[in-house]
């Protein structure tokens, strides 16, 4: 039994490695498009076209990071698009990015439909865990360096914020845009790009799905992660470093189910691995009524005025 | 761009000649000119509607003037934009902040810098502001998020930033409007230091005939957008100032008091306790009797939890704790018992907060009475001829000036809403009158006429609880007055008992 259940928390920490990564770059990315006062509920549509983009390029040019960029640059695109339509007058940012999210599953599909079959060549992994000895936490312990850009990127951004000009640029156009104004700050060139930059990441974590793990391309890849990331963002009360521990939080949520498969444990295998949906809701729920979530939320969001 | 260098480290003089800015069919400045000196603390007087904020808008670039020039230090300049005034050493503090607040004081006052450095070195950044703090007359945590401080050190910390960015010519927007009268007079009393010294350059829009009078050196006053006089504060009585402000404008006359024999009590609030939308407690348990025939002013500084008390007697809010009586049953806010218990109200912001914007004029006045005979048959059946035979008679009776009754409610006049929520609020039977800020942003015309109004429901026999941010209008219509502060109140008097200084005393939390 022992056995068993240190079998559950080794493959949740590998998942919480593993699965955390996507959320990841798109919690940060939404962090940063929050930040500046606008949110992309569309990030789900960058999630699903970077997946699709980064493995057709690796297909087709046998480099997976050369997929991972272009994945970005796709995000970078949709992002953009995003950014550029909330800029005209009497735009709503939300009903913008739902329609993003439909464009960029349907481009992605659309386009996705010949890789479906082939094999697509893979991001490597560092293998971390093979001193232990221990072939599950060895296992476990492989880690896509993709995983230590995207701490790396928050530590990045939770300094920027604090310490740089753009970074308090971005901070003041999402909490007053009166101020950024009388400052002469152009608001929606701020939007517009951290709209853009949101986008990118986001792409980069679609290209972990299709190129690391779960290592295809269907259209059944996401199943809404990009969405549950945006929710994450919330529960991460719009902080770089606590949306990383959201995302490994989710990620070992989403391991429960094939963790509990793996030793055994059938019944209710279905209802596991929702967990990660009812998580979303139950967030949602706890920090609606949140306190601190309201005082930490950018003053310009849509959803808070 | 700029001839002229920006002003640094001593006070620049400035003038504008002949400056007119046209607004379709309305010359909102008409040939106004004003000569501020170096080093003068120079107020601007005038109603609303009078121009002055379309000539510091003119000075500080947000318009360009249709005719007119601006000459810093003698010098002409050319200010397209609030940037271009920057680059001159104009600053303006508005009647709301431009800090943003979830940032520190620091932060702000660093961003706000045109050469903020890319990476910003907080090290040098703090020393570099500590030793700017050490020359300044008043000081502001710099470490404290802005959304925390005062609207006292709100305030302070604008005025630091104008001077942090060497904006020596300083105009200030009605800048007592949020402070303490301790607050305002501390602060007034430094910034006319700093300009005695000739350190800055002030020019203050006020209505507040006190401070012009105590502070400030010279006045120029605008009416209609033409300039009507200007002198030196210190000798001009205040009489003459405003007879240069109203012109000829006929005043109605105020209703005197009539002297009343001690009603008994009729609005009671027991305990009241109210949540802000944070959830954070914004009222906490207030007590307070109001007697048939008697205004009970509440005075205080904004933001002192006298929004939301209005809030919870207008329904608008939830009583957390509590509870509202009238003539000792409890009083729900609901349309039901303001129907029962005749109670009456005049928020603040009444386009907000009183109306339906674009709606029309007869169906505003109708909100009372939409359910009733004779605009409504069997309770629902409405029928407009009836209402809009009312909204035209209200109309006629409270002198609301609008195309008719069908236009939109928006189109009115500030003071003309008031007059019509005044209509819809005061023609019938009035037990308790709920009034908030009713005369902010009016003209003294119409201030005057409001206020008579009100005086008249006390005289018939209504409780009437006035809330206002105006200390003047609360002395003068009052009988009793409360004071709050920190969402409860400390300090209840009969009028005759009191006086301008200790109430203020009491503003301050003291």
């Amino acid at each position: 039994m022992d056995n068993a259940v240190l079998t559950v928390l080794i493959a949740m920490l590998g998942g919480a490695i593993r699965v955390s990564t996507p959320f990841m770059f798109v919690a940060l990315g939404e962090t940063l498009t929050e930040k500046s006062g606008r949110i992309n509920l569309g990030l789900e549509g960058n999630l699903v076209l970077g997946a699709m983009v980064a493995y057709a390029t690796s297909y087709l040019t046998g480099s997976p990071w050369l997929g991972v960029l272009a994945a970005g640059m796709s995000g970078l695109f949709l992002g953009a698009l995003h950014g550029y339509i909330c800029k005209l007058p009497k735009v709503n940012d939300i009903a913008v990015g739902i329609a993003m999210m439909s464009f960029g599953t349907g481009l992605a599909f659309f386009f996705g439909k010949p890789f479906i079959q082939p094999q697509a060549p893979k991001l490597d992994s560092i293998p971390l865990g093979d001193w232990t000895g221990n072939p599950a936490l060895a296992q476990a312990l492989q880690v896509n360096p993709l995983f230590f850009v995207g701490i790396f990127l928050a530590v990045a951004m939770s300094w920027a914020f604090r310490n740089t000009k753009w970074g308090l640029i971005v901070r003041m156009t999402g909490d007053s845009a009166a101020s950024a104004k009388a400052m002469g700050v152009s608001v929606d060139l701020v939007r517009f790009l951290a709209t853009a930059a949101g986008g990118f990441l986001a792409g980069i974590g679609g290209a972990f799905l299709s190129l690391y793990y779960p290592g295809i391309w269907n259209q059944g890849l996401s199943s809404g992660q990009g969405l549950m990331a945006v929710a994450l963002v919330i529960f991460a009360r719009w902080d770089p470093i606590r949306a990383i521990f959201a995302a490994l939080f989710f990620g070992a949520a989403g391991a429960i189910g094939p963790a509990l498969q793996a030793v055994g444990i059938t019944s209710g295998y279905y209802f596991f691995n929702a967990a990660p949906y009812i998580l979303t809701l139950v967030i949602m729920i706890i920090s609606a009524g949140s306190k601190a979530s309201a005082r930490d939320a950018p003053g310009e969001l849509s959803i808070t005025k | 761009m700029n001839d002229v260098p920006a002003a640094k480290g001593h006070a620049p003089s400035l003038q504008a000649i002949g400056m007119t800015k046209v607004f379709g069919p309305l010359r909102a400045l008409d040939d106004v000119s004003i000569n501020v000196d170096a080093g003068s603390f120079h107020a601007l007087l005038g109603e609303n509607g009078a121009g002055k904020s379309t000539l510091v808008k003119c000075i500080m670039g947000f318009y360009s003037g249709d005719k007119g020039q601006v000459l810093l230090d003698g010098q002409e300049v050319s200010i397209r934009s609030p940037r271009d005034a920057r680059a001159n050493g104009i600053g303006m503090v508005y009647q709301h902040f431009t800090l943003v607040p979830s940032l520190t004081a620091a932060e702000n006052l660093v961003i706000s810098r045109a050469d903020a450095p890319d990476i910003i070195d907080w090290g040098k950044e703090t020393r570099a502001l500590a030793a700017f703090m050490d020359t300044m007359p008043f000081r502001v945590p710099l470490n404290a998020q802005v959304s925390s401080l005062s609207a006292g050190e709100k305030q302070k910390l604008e005025i630091l930033k104008l001077l942090y960015l060497d904006q020596r010519f300083m105009i200030l927007d009605e800048p007592t409007s949020v402070l303490t009268p301790g607050e305002a007079d501390e602060m007034l009393g430094l910034l006319g230091g700093m300009a005695a010294r000739k350190e800055i350059t002030v020019l203050m829009i006020s209505h507040k005939f006190r401070e012009v009078k105590a502070f400030c050196d010279h006045f120029t006053v605008l009416r209609r957008g033409r300039f009507t006089g200007s002198g030196d504060a210190k000798t001009v009585s205040v009489a003459d100032m405003s007879a240069m402000m109203i012109g000829d404008t006929p005043i109605r006359e105020r209703s005197g008091r009539v002297q009343s024999a001690g009603g008994r009590d009729v609005l009671e609030l027991a305990g009241v306790f109210a949540d802000d939308n944070d959830g954070a407690s914004v009222v906490k348990s207030v007590n307070l009797k109001v007697k048939a025939g008697e205004i009970v002013g509440i005075a205080g500084v904004s933001g002192n939890g006298q929004s939301a008390l209005v809030e919870v007697l207008s329904g608008q809010r939830p009583l957390a704790d509590g509870g509202i009586f009238i003539r000792g049953e409890r009083f729900e806010p609901n349309r039901g018992a303001y129907d029962k218990f005749k109670v009456f109200g005049l928020p603040e912001e009444p386009l907000k907060n009183a109306t339906v914007p674009k709606m029309s004029v007869a169906e505003n006045i109708a909100f009372r009475s939409f359910d009733k005979p004779p605009v409504a048959k069997l309770g629902w059946w409405m029928s407009p001829g009836p209402m809009k035979a009312k909204a035209r008679d209200l109309i006629a009776r409270y002198r609301v000036k609008t195309q008719g009754p069908d236009a939109p409610i928006e189109t009115l006049s500030g003071g003309n809403v008031q007059r019509a929520v005044l209509a819809r609020e005061l023609s019938g039977d009035v037990d308790v009158l709920i009034v908030a800020n009713p005369c902010f942003g009016l003209d003294f015309a119409s201030v005057s006429e409001i206020r008579s109004q009100i005086m008249e429901q006390r005289n018939k026999g209504a409780a009437v609880l006035l809330v206002s941010e105006d200390l003047d209008e609360i002395l003068e219509l009052s009988d009793r007055v409360a004071v709050m502060s920190g969402g409860t109140i400390n300090y209840v008097s009969k009028i005759e008992d009191t006086d301008r200084n200790t109430i203020g005393q009491h503003m301050a939390g003291h």
